[in-house]
């Protein structure tokens, strides 16, 4: 067993994909470079709410160099609407036309010899527009009418409403010793990958065939739904798998970039490329997350134990619907969080206004109910005048309480959350942290917050409608499939369907196939292989890839080692259970020095067929196995949602200490120390859950701290460019502390959890709490992020009336 | 705002250590015409509006943000993109390995500008600190990493190349 240790499950080995990014050979979309391909541009619209009374595109077609230029309305006859998730759905069109309902929506495109030529093009195109009411107020939005509706179909701007109530929640309300009640405000962010939404399509007027390379995923589960879109079939669909220059959830509903590049190509008969610019990405990329308002409530008896909690929840979804509620169902998997409360209420109201629409960032939706869960521990531990960690103790599912049920219905799967308060705790001690003096630099304050939070794991599809009534596409898959082949020689060659979008796909792959083939992962190739390799993979997304892919190895390489086995003991004239698997070669049980290695039981697989027993198809040639790995526990929710299933019970947990130094004169501050123990069940490589800790960390800083979108009374994006958008640099994000706790999952493969979006779904509770700790005597509580400069002076002047 | 007659202008540059040539529109910036014309798609563009880095080349030795920079300021020059940076066996560099060690990157999109800030620091400055290096790479964005392996790496490879110096 000496290559497992090496090799195997828990070793940090060193990435697959490094070699090529490093040396400037990446595959990102935009490196492709075919013949004769043409360049697209859009015509973003000025206005963010608008009638589009006329377009003038003879000055832009005429332009030497410019192939075609298109409208909504010429799209609109050779292509139907963008996907949706929504019930009812609210149409979104690739270009709209009519009415432009966002600063930056598509109006036009062009397509011509070069991206120069293109630009030069949309700024000859004229339109004319009729302005209508803008509507950027999420609460003006529910009593929006008239010009003011954006979908006037809907009658208002309100596109969804629900209640509901799991556990007795009257009863904890009306019984409590103690009512917490706070409200909050989230901001508007997003994932602001480096590379920016970008796709090629070349389409085959012979054949009517598309090929499609774009910095999308899931391209087996939206292939079909883009086919549909693109009037045709998966028989005439190819999508290619590319490197991705990050995605952090945005990617997973990219749709409109790849559907034009593809809508496009057909129209010229050229390849064609389109590649958002930043100004597009960040206006027009629908690319924005949460962007809500909380009133929430948390009920407490006698003995300081959590009973009830409320959520009142407005959540302002820009001008489109796309992802529907399920940045809510994502939230609802741990809306009680680490802390047994059997009693939970969530009343959503979502509205469309005119700023770009959401689409998944990390956390999806769970940060934001972390967040607002942790500030209200802290609020009641305030109000309580208890230690806010003895209150967190005290409320903690205990370790024999797993598998826990919570209140509407979700599992979480295992866990020891005082281990990881403790071991949190520790660390922060061996470092100082409760030593630092809260005035250590003349003119600074530093302050110390903490959260404890849980980390849902492994996607399951259903939270994207559990709270419609009456969904449309009721959709509960989530696979992911490998296909593992051994060659004659008796290296491997493992075939995966998803894209690197910086997770480590290929080094995941090769590592647990390495494991469980019990081979030296040098003889292990990995293939990213698009559409045309047949198979599901719903790819990354809702920190699920590892845990699921795991499970697929395992499955094809079960397979695959009773072949081997059979081969060899065959091939040693043994049954079969008298021989055992191992190292890399089949060994007699009874006498281990006659043993034949997996390169000689491949090389007969492959080439002496008629060795083995003719009728029996272990004996078949070839070695290659396939397995596509189902979600290992959810379930559907109740017709009425009294209980909505099992959705996401993979369940990490984590707990964050976070120090903040502020600059008594100017409010500015920065975080100088950070403690961040996880709990992501079986750790495949360290290093790499290092790395999306601390990326994810440090982007909780970026929306704690420094990031929003902010538009202004006409619903401009005031910041849409890097320089004014503040994605942290090194100068913003400290050394972090980290250490582990691992509590396998019964439930996926060697018991892994998720640990994608870990470091994100913690940061932001413990970074407020740390604000609240350095203004302690002001009795500060952070209600609303970013805490920049001004926000904070805001806060602390409202609290000391100069 | 026509481009019927645009005018077009030759311009001859050293990449990498070969002598390269190209004929360019007077407004071609010096990031697509490395991505396109000589389609060393290694350097990235992000932003193109200069805040990102992940265009960052050398230029004569020093770092550019190549999305700001035309095509024709660069006649003449001596350019140093990422696909320089391997050894002359087509091996990793020390540094390109060290940021692989340390796991300073997991998108690879912003490494290949974060290589060559890194290039730029370390030919000047290899005893550089820690916070040296974090003001140095501050003007390349990552979205990954969270820059601490980034440092890590520089870090690293800095106190590599000073003990090489002392030795040597």
């Amino acid at each position: 067993m000496t290559i497992e240790t090496k090799i195997g499950i828990g070793a940090s080995m060193p990435r697959r994909e490094d070699a090529r990014l490093l040396s400037g050979r990446g595959r990102f979309t935009d490196d492709l470079l075919l013949p004769r391909m043409a360049h697209a541009a859009m015509f973003g619209s000025p206005h963010a709410h608008a009638r589009i009374v006329r377009i003038d595109t003879a000055a832009a077609a005429a332009l030497k160099g410019v192939l075609g230029v298109f409208t909504g309305k010429d799209l609109a006859g050779v292509m139907g609407p963008m996907p949706t998730l929504a019930t009812p759905p609210v149409v979104q069109h690739c270009v709209a036309f009519e009415r432009a309902r966002h600063v930056g929506e598509p109006i036009a495109v062009v397509v011509a010899e070069s991206r120069y030529i293109a630009e030069d093009a949309v700024a000859l195109i004229e339109v004319e527009f009729e302005e209508l009411p803008v509507v950027v107020d999420p609460e003006a939005a529910v009593k929006s009418t008239g010009n003011a509706v954006l979908h006037p179909e809907f009658g208002s701007n309100i596109v969804h409403q629900s209640r509901h109530a799991w556990g007795p929640v009257e009863e904890a309300f009306s019984q409590a010793a103690h009512v917490v009640c706070r409200e909050f405000r989230w901001p508007r962010v997003g994932p602001q990958p480096l590379e920016t939404c970008a796709a090629i399509a070349d389409y085959d007027a012979i054949t009517g065939h598309f090929q499609v390379w774009a910095n999308m995923s899931q391209q087996s589960v939206i292939g079909p739904k883009f086919a549909k879109i693109l009037h045709t079939d998966m028989a005439h669909m190819t999508f290619h798998i590319r490197d991705v220059g990050g995605s952090f959830g945005g990617k997973a509903t990219l749709y409109h970039v790849p559907l034009l590049a593809a809508v496009l190509s057909r129209e010229i008969g050229r390849p064609v490329k389109f590649v958002e610019d930043r100004a597009e990405h960040m206006t027009a990329g629908n690319q924005h997350a949460s962007d809500r308002l909380y009133k929430a409530e948390l009920a407490i008896n006698a003995e300081n134990r959590f009973t009830g909690l409320r959520l009142r929840v407005l959540d302002d979804m820009g001008a489109y619907f796309l992802i529907a509620t399920g940045a809510h169902g994502n939230a609802l998997a741990q809306a009680t969080g680490p802390y047994q409360i059997d009693a939970l209420e969530y009343d959503l109201t979502c509205v469309v206004t005119n700023k770009t629409q959401q689409a998944p960032y990390r956390g999806f939706g769970g940060e934001v109910g972390n967040f607002v869960l942790e500030r209200m521990v802290d609020a009641a531990a305030a109000e309580l005048g208890v230690h806010p960690v003895e209150l967190r103790r005290r409320n903690f599912i205990a370790n024999d309480q797993f598998p826990y049920r919570t209140p509407v219905g979700n599992l979480y799967d295992s866990g020891d959350y005082t281990r990881v308060l403790d071991a949190a705790m520790a660390l922060a001690d061996e470092h100082k942290i409760w030593d630092m003096p809260k005035h250590a630099a003349p003119g600074k304050r530093i302050g110390i917050g903490l959260a404890t939070v849980n980390e849902r794991s492994v996607l399951s599809m259903t939270e994207f409608w559990l709270l419609d009534a009456d969904p449309i596409f009721p959709q509960s898959s989530s696979p992911e499939s490998v296909q593992v082949s051994i060659h004659a020689d008796g290296t491997v060659n493992v075939s995966i369907f998803a894209p690197h979008w910086g997770n480590s796909p290929e080094t995941m792959a090769a590592q647990i196939t390495a494991h469980e083939l019990m081979i030296p992962p040098e003889w292990i190739r990995v293939v990213q292989v698009g559409t045309d390799g047949g198979m599901l993979s719903k790819g990354p997304a809702g920190s699920r890839y590892t845990a699921m892919l795991a499970g697929a190895i395992l499955g094809a390489c079960t397979k695959l080692k009773q072949r081997i086995l059979a081969i060899g003991a065959h091939r040693l004239g043994v049954l079969i259970d008298e021989a055992v698997y191992a190292d890399g070669q089949v060994t007699c049980k009874a006498d281990s020095s006659r043993a034949i290695a997996l390169p000689d039981i491949a090389r007969a697989s492959h080439s002496h067929r008629l060795d083995f027993p003719g009728d029996d198809q272990t004996f078949r040639s070839g070695l290659t196995e396939s397995f596509t790995c189902d979600h290992p526990r959810a379930t559907l929710p109740t017709q009425d949602r009294t209980d909505l299933g099992v959705f996401y019970p993979i369940v990490g947990h984590a707990c964050h200490i976070a120090v903040v130094e502020v600059d008594e004169a100017t409010q500015s501050s920065r975080v100088i120390r950070y403690v961040a123990v996880h709990d992501a069940g079986t750790i495949v490589n360290p290093r790499l859950v290092d790395g999306q800790i601390r990326g994810g960390i440090a982007q909780g800083i970026g929306t704690a701290l420094y990031e929003q979108y902010l538009y202004d009374d006409e619903g401009q994006l005031v910041n849409a460019t890097l320089a004014d958008y503040g994605v942290p640099t090194s100068e913003e994000i400290p050394d972090m502390i980290l250490g582990h706790v691992e509590t396998p999952s019964p439930f996926t493969a060697y018991g892994i959890k998720g640990c994608g979006e870990g470091g994100r779904l913690a940061a932001m509770p413990a970074l407020a709490a740390a604000f609240d700790d350095a203004y302690r005597d002001s009795n500060l509580y952070v209600d609303r992020l970013p805490m920049t400069p001004s926000a904070l002076h805001t806060k602390l002047s409202q609290l000391k009336p100069v | 705002m026509t481009n019927e007659k645009q005018e077009t202008t030759a311009i001859t540059l050293t990449v990498n250590g070969e002598t390269m040539s190209g004929v360019v529109e007077p407004r071609m910036l010096l990031s697509d015409f490395i991505r396109q014309d000589l389609q060393l798609t290694g350097t990235h563009v992000g932003c193109e509006h200069g805040v990102c880095g992940a265009c960052t080349i050398l230029i004569d030795g020093v770092s550019v943000r190549s999305c700001l920079t035309f095509a024709v300021q660069a006649e003449g020059c001596r350019i140093e993109t990422v696909e320089g940076l391997l050894e002359r066996d087509g091996k990793l560099s020390p540094l390109q390995q060290a940021f692989s060690d340390h796991h300073a990157l997991q998108c690879g999109f912003c490494t290949p500008g974060l290589l060559m800030t890194a290039t730029e620091l370390l030919r000047t400055r290899p005893g550089a600190s820690r916070d040296d290096i974090r003001d140095a790479i501050s003007g390349n964005l990552c979205r990954c990493t969270g820059y601490q392996t980034i440092i890590d790496a520089i870090f690293d490879m800095g106190t590599r190349l000073l003990a090489e110096e002392k030795s040597a």
